[in-house]
């Protein structure tokens, strides 16, 4: 069954055509070609595919593009770019909270919500916060000191 | 996962509808089960009926008597609501400790309520707190509901919209989480309430179950203490590469002592 969804992904208006089973991440990626959000486990596991949905941070992996009409999708590319890094970005440069960079988009659009939603952000909430996803290079240490210092700035 | 027919009901009575037209249709509520199960090919439906176009079927309500969750409720939803932490905290608890935070803000409570799976957080809370799971046509006891892994009362099509919590005196859960996926080897929900100490067990067995010996102990001398020299029967436990029925049976009772302690 083809199924036509209109949504509204990083401020722009999309009407895409898809088979029922598309998922989210596969339209993000494969039909608008956005390809900074990552499949990493397909299982909504690995938390690399994260996007925000309405706001809030869903695993685009376990979620169908059928299920998304009418919704807001912000992706990393959304976020920010290059020459206008959003906070949480600069942050994970600066406190190199990365190493291959492949979880990386999915942990800052989990750390993102998290800020967003948290009243009071400490290693603690981050680690709790962050168990959606999850990284197989640094060990954490330097993510954690990442959100902390982006929350700083974002509240600033 | 193979293509389906993917429907979006605006009422109850449409969505029961497509599914009795359905060859084998399925309600969808925040799809974290369903999705993954379809992706490895555990399930085939022919059609979705996506229930997020019903109006009315999310939210809490607490009136003063009952605290009501709409069945498309989010476990987020549940867990920060200020309604839920005031009148059962330790069903914002629970609902804090199912999956991660991107599963939070989608699974829902009658998804996983429907769903039975022997490690799902919410059937411990549901029968502990001896709720009722309300469907389009009548409303079904917890005691009654849970019967078997995977199983429960439901009859072809009957789809739940909301449940009903009488509020307990006090209540605490505590589990044992998987460590990779946070679902429970063992989740132990106490309840005191009007009608007495209620003891269930998610996680160790098909589905959940409550314990007798622990309810008369507890009944009897509600303290850690009463809850030594019981034994849970290993051969009704499950066993997998997680944890042995040996072991389960032994969570059981290491849980529900923390519980209690949390009660004293």
């Amino acid at each position: 069954m083809s199924v036509s969804v209109q949504l509204n992904v990083n401020g722009k208006p999309v009407t895409v055509d898809c088979p029922a089973n598309t998922t989210l991440v596969d339209l993000i990626r494969e039909r608008l070609e956005l390809t900074g959000t990552h499949v990493g486990c397909d299982t909504s596991q690995c938390g690399a595919c994260t996007v925000h949905l309405n706001g809030r941070a869903v695993k685009a992996c376990t979620v169908l593009a059928a299920q998304c009409e009418g919704a807001e999708v912000t992706t990393i590319e959304g976020l920010g770019d290059t020459d206008n890094l959003h906070p949480m970005q600069e942050a994970f440069r600066e406190c190199h909270g990365l190493q291959c960079g492949f979880c990386t988009p999915g942990m800052i659009m989990s750390a993102v919500d998290l800020v967003h939603r948290e009243s009071s952000i400490n290693e603690q909430v981050i680690r709790e916060g962050l168990e959606g996803n999850i990284c197989r290079c640094t060990g954490y240490h330097n993510i954690v000191r990442a959100v902390e210092t982006a929350a700083k700035k974002m509240r600033n | 996962m193979y293509d389906f027919n993917y429907h979006k009901p605006g009422s109850v009575d449409e969505a029961i509808q497509l599914f009795l037209a359905a060859e084998d249709g399925i309600y969808l509520a925040g799809g974290h089960t369903l999705l993954p199960s379809m992706k490895q090919r555990l399930a085939a439906p022919t059609d979705l009926i996506d229930l997020a176009g019903i109006r009315g079927l999310s939210g809490v309500e607490y009136a003063g008597a009952d605290l009501e969750i709409g069945a498309l409720t989010s476990h987020d939803e549940v867990a920060t609501s200020p309604v839920v932490r005031s009148v059962i905290p330790a069903l914002a608890e629970l609902a804090s400790l199912i999956g991660d935070a991107q599963v939070r803000n989608r699974g829902t409570i009658g998804g996983s309520v429907a769903n039975s799976d022997p490690a799902a957080d919410y059937p411990a809370g549901v029968l502990g707190l001896g709720a009722e799971i309300v469907t389009n046509k009548r409303s079904i006891a917890a005691d009654n509901f849970f019967t078997g892994m995977f199983e429960t009362a439901l009859e072809e099509g009957e789809l739940v919209t909301k449940i009903r919590f009488p509020k307990p005196d006090a209540a605490a859960y505590v589990k044992f989480p998987n460590p990779a996926s946070r679902y429970a080897t063992v989740g132990v929900f106490i309840a005191r309430t009007v009608s007495g100490i209620r003891v269930a067990i998610t996680g160790a067995a098909p589905s959940a179950f409550r314990c007798a010996d622990m309810e008369e102990a507890l009944t009897s001398n509600f303290s850690v203490e009463a809850l030594e020299g019981i034994s849970l029967d290993a051969g009704e436990m499950n066993s997998d590469l997680h944890a042995t029925a040996e072991y389960r049976a032994h969570l059981c009772i290491v849980m529900a002592k923390r519980a209690v302690r949390k009660l004293l």
